[in-house]
């Protein structure tokens, strides 16, 4: 479903990811770990179609990137750390824009089970900019798989989020996951992230350092594969 | 680090010996002019300057366009390089017009056209270097000036033609039958030797410096390829 | 959604019309960038009316400079807070993993600030009528409102897209655009000038063809170069 092979991107001088090999199978929930500045972010942009790899492949739902990067738009939602949202419109009317900028088909039904499935539905009407980050958060979250997409990119979705706040997106993301999804998540957030994944990645300056799946991990735990990784 | 090539520093000295040729030919070999007197002998530097800058000007603009399309940082330094020695040669320029006009329409700055105009490309290069100065990224800084210096490139020269609708008094300086009156004149073999003699000169100074600035440009890359090694 | 009822991406004129849509509603709600444009409209006419006397005789020869630097001074206003509403909460990147050309992005933020520009001249010029006793309502000045806004929103939607993306982002918008948006500005005032002391069309053609020529540019080219300025 997604495919990077030698994928390298420098900002100028510096250069952020060297080299990733990276593949996810459809419905695989990849957790990619690392810490701050390994390149988790912006390895998730060129993913996201909103950066351009400087060298490398790229594949997303069968389409290369840059070139076919509308086709891989429409079947792909992004939730990133901030919430993409407009505060002067109600969580209806930001869902609507970005319904029509997808050109769907029958939006009201899509956002009426979209607001269901991330429980907003009775905060249909309120500003935006009226909500909890948390609640914002889920609304984003709405917004990336309004257009149903087949492939969902999580970057550090539980950046600023209390502890109930956490736990609610918990549920809205364990609930996405069970549609079938597949799905990359970043974070540095280890126990969030082992809870939700079939999969984990670890990324640590601008290579992926090592893998390993839920099954994988029966003997040891996940922050002593991770400690490990990094110490390599 | 490579040497000064062999070439610059045949440029070098070629600069300096154009230079004090051409201050020769305009200050003594020149004949005087008969109305304007000795303030007359500025007009072959300041055309020697505006010359110099104009291909500046133009330079930028083609340095913007083929970093565009190539994302070679070498043309962003070609840009740049362009754009430092191009407002420094305007800004010669606006001074000599000064100084010549002071004695010749009896006031130190008119809002003539070409006057007014210089003085507009003058403030696109200071947005452009601040525009530069509040980018980080080298990457997004380099495609930021690009855009800029083609936006400037194709708004400057509809600037002079809008301030032309306005009355000019800037002399055309030969061959206009109204030009005399002006502060036009006609000029003689040598004169017109004495001014051939300083376009070619200060060519090759502007030469000169462009390619000290492009290979400084190169030298600053290199310093900051090394501090980011030694920080790894 | 299987594959063949998932929606095409759509329509360039869909997507224009999305963003416009949104801006609208967003802004008939919180009404922050109308407001504070036309509250600073009304002031800059104020100082003006005390910093230039604008009794009956000075009015004739100055009453177009002093609007369209009024409308200048009012439009970066509306253009920063237009862009930086996209920027801050990353809606910017919300817009871009749309399934839509960028060129529609540059063309929808482009319709909405034209709009908002001619809803505050549209106030201004009653007010402007009002308090001074002059008719500003002909014909042909309405066109000249309308092509010099045109052109100075076509590059300002542009420019800003840059500048809220600088670390000096609240100063950089008018240093960037004033020398990039002064032949819009020269010609404005020249052919408004022309229409409101009653000259002959004759006279102002001139300056309405080269406001036509530089709105045809700097239609076309922003749109080539809007990807440039919002893509990594």
């Amino acid at each position: 479903m997604i495919e990077t092979k030698k994928l390298v991107k420098r900002f100028g001088l510096k250069t952020v990811l060297r080299g990733v090999d990276f593949k996810v199978q459809p419905g695989e929930f990849v957790a990619l770990l690392g810490p701050n500045g390994a390149g988790k972010t912006t390895f998730l942009r060129i993913l996201a179609s909103l950066a351009r790899p400087t060298l490398g492949e790229v594949t997303v739902a069968q389409y290369k990137l840059p070139e076919e990067a509308p086709k891989v738009r429409a079947k792909l939602g992004v939730v990133s750390h901030l919430p993409l949202l407009y505060p002067d419109l109600t969580a209806e009317e930001n869902l609507l824009f970005y319904a029509r900028l997808y050109g769907l088909n029958e939006p009201q039904a899509r956002i009426t089970a979209t607001l269901n499935m991330v429980g907003l539905e009775n905060r249909r009407r309120d500003l935006v900019g009226a909500f909890s980050r948390g609640m914002q958060q889920r609304l984003a979250i709405g917004r990336a798989i309004l257009h149903d997409p087949e492939v969902i990119l999580f970057d550090e979705p539980y950046t600023g989020l209390d502890q109930d706040a956490s736990e609610m997106l918990d549920q809205t993301l364990r609930s996405v996951a069970a549609t079938g999804k597949t799905v990359v998540m970043t974070s540095h957030d280890l126990a969030r992230a082992e809870s939700l994944a079939t999969r984990f990645d670890v990324l640590s300056r601008g290579v992926i350092v090592a893998s390993a799946t839920r099954a994988d991990l029966a003997q040891t735990d996940l922050l002593k594969f991770y400690k490990q990784a990094l110490a390599n | 680090m490579p040497s000064k090539p062999l070439t610059l520093k045949f440029l070098d000295l070629a600069s300096i010996l154009a230079m004090v040729i051409s201050t020769y030919l305009a200050l003594v070999f020149a004949p005087q002019e008969v109305v304007m007197g000795n303030a007359q002998r500025i007009f072959y530097f300041h055309i020697g300057t505006a010359w110099v800058a104009m291909l500046g000007f133009i330079l930028a603009a083609l340095g913007g366009i083929i970093y565009l399309i190539t994302k070679d940082l070498k043309w962003d330094r070609f840009e740049l390089a362009a754009v430092e020695v191009s407002a420094l040669f305007f800004l010669i320029t606006i001074c000599l017009g000064a100084i010549w006009a002071r004695p010749v329409w009896n006031t130190w700055w008119t809002w003539d056209v070409r006057l007014t105009t210089a003085a507009v490309t003058e403030l696109v290069f200071i947005a452009y270097l601040m525009l530069r100065q509040g980018l980080e990224d080298p990457e997004k800084r380099a495609r930021f000036g690009a855009v800029y210096t083609l936006l400037g490139g194709l708004s400057v020269p509809v600037t002079f033609m809008v301030i032309r609708l306005f009355r000019t008094i800037h002399p055309v300086v030969v061959g206009s039958p109204s030009a005399e009156a002006q502060g036009g004149f006609n000029m003689d073999d040598r004169m017109v030797a004495t001014f051939l003699f300083a376009l070619v000169a200060f060519t090759i100074v502007f030469i000169d410096l462009f390619w000290h600035r492009v290979r400084l440009g190169a030298l600053e890359e290199k310093v900051e390829q090394q501090k980011l090694k030694a920080s790894l | 959604m299987t594959e063949s009822t998932r929606p095409p991406a759509p329509s360039f004129s869909k997507a224009v019309l999305a963003i416009v849509r949104k801006d609208l509603s967003a802004e008939l709600r919180s009404r922050e960038l109308l407001s504070a444009m036309l509250v600073f409209a009304l002031l800059v006419i104020l100082i003006f009316n005390f910093a230039l006397e604008l009794d009956v005789k000075v009015r004739e020869t100055v009453t177009a400079g002093v609007l369209w630097t009024t409308f200048a001074f009012a439009g970066t206003l509306g253009l920063n807070r237009s862009m930086s509403v996209e920027k801050d909460r990353g809606c910017l990147d919300g817009l871009l993993l749309a399934p839509v050309d960028r060129s529609a992005i540059y063309f929808g933020k482009a319709l909405s600030n034209l709009i908002f520009m001619l809803i505050v001249e549209a106030f201004t010029l009653p007010v402007y009528s009002l308090l001074y006793n002059v008719n500003l309502f002909q014909p042909g000045l309405l066109l000249v409102v309308l092509l010099g806004s045109i052109g100075y929103i076509a590059v300002g939607t542009l420019l800003a897209t840059m500048a809220v993306q600088t670390r000096t982002r609240d100063v950089m918008l008018p240093i960037l655009l004033f020398p990039i948006v002064l032949p819009v500005l020269l010609a404005s005032v020249k052919a408004s000038a022309g229409f409101l002391n009653g000259l002959d069309f004759a006279e102002i053609s001139g300056a309405l063809n080269l406001l036509i020529a530089y709105d045809l540019i700097f239609i076309a080219v922003p749109l080539m170069l809007f990807e440039y300025v919002v893509e990594e």
